[in-house]
């Protein structure tokens, strides 16, 4: 399956383009029902400082389903994804503003794996607020 | 009290099939804020070399996650699910995800772990298609909190 990003063109240190995604509460109610995660601490605030929390946050797997964004923008067909893994290590609180919060995503390669099924490990930096969300956020990604 | 290590290992039989529904992975797209053509247009997905639409390197948790509450319900097992958070998530493609695939998930305790009195529960969701052939696999950590520590911020849930 092509991609558009060529194995012969990156080395280990090759920059993907970053992205900043927003997020407000109302993207938070459309991940709800799309992924079927009802869980209130994802929309009633309420709720989540009961259980103490500062204010509703980001489902992890929002945060997840952002991140390699970077990764599928980069190589154009998100099949290129063969692995991708995170540890979820904070959470991307959300208030109830007109500005929601940003989630910021870079990435870098790694380290190429193996030259014949052309894969790269692309290691990402997820940030909100200024702190990392994610760790451990790592993609195997096979390039053209 | 820490869970019962003899779980380690134990297979929960595959799940009812869950069908793919193009229009699902397109409103799963859009909830995530994606334009890539390959999630809704045939063609766009055609141009990259797939027969039909593809759906987002993620969309396939919210199957498995449901079949994870095989585990997380097992009332032998006794999970108190109230102190779980979602620690680590893995997702190992063997082929994307596509309109009517009839997806059906096996799901293995692979670890049970007792840090700090949190248990952590390594669980492995295996998801093939109709014909048998495995199209992606889930693993996924959770953590159940220890009751006594108030922690201020818990990691997150992803379900």
């Amino acid at each position: 399956m092509p991609a558009k990003i060529a194995y012969a063109d990156v080395e280990a240190g090759t920059e993907l383009p970053p992205c900043t995604f927003p997020v407000d509460r109302e993207r938070l109610v459309r991940y709800a029902g799309a992924s079927g995660d009802f869980n209130p601490i994802h929309w009633n605030e309420r709720f989540a400082k009961e259980v103490g929390l500062p204010d509703v946050i980001a489902h992890g797997m929002f945060t997840m389903a952002e991140a390699i964004r970077v990764v599928t923008d980069w190589t154009g067909d998100p099949a290129a994804v063969v692995e991708y893994g995170v540890r979820f290590t904070r959470p991307v609180v959300v208030p109830d503003d007109d500005k929601g919060a940003e989630i910021e995503v870079s990435g870098k390669v790694a380290a190429k794996l193996d030259d014949e099924a052309r894969t790269v490990r692309v290691d990402l930096t997820v940030m909100s607020a200024g702190q990392k969300v994610l760790g451990m956020s790592r993609a195997v990604v096979r390039l053209a | 009290m820490a869970l019962d290590q003899s779980f380690v290992g134990r297979s929960y039989p595959p799940t009812r099939p869950y069908e793919v529904g193009r229009e699902k992975i397109r409103e799963f797209a859009e909830a995530i804020g994606e334009d890539n053509p390959a999630y809704t247009d045939p063609e766009a997905a055609g141009a990259l070399g797939h027969p039909d639409v593809i759906a987002p390197p993620t969309f396939i948790f919210a199957i498995t996650f449901r079949a994870a509450r095989q585990v997380t319900e097992d009332p032998q097992l006794g999970l108190d699910y109230d102190r779980v958070v979602h620690g680590d998530q893995k997702f190992v493609h063997v082929r994307p995800v596509r309109p009517g695939d009839r997806l059906s998930v096996s799901t293995t305790i692979e670890a049970i772990k007792s840090m700090a009195g949190n248990d952590i529960l390594d669980v492995r969701g295996d998801v093939h298609d109709e014909s048998g052939e495995l199209v992606v696999t889930a693993y996924t950590k959770l953590v159940a909190r220890a009751p006594e520590v108030e922690s201020p911020t818990p990691a997150t849930t992803g379900g």
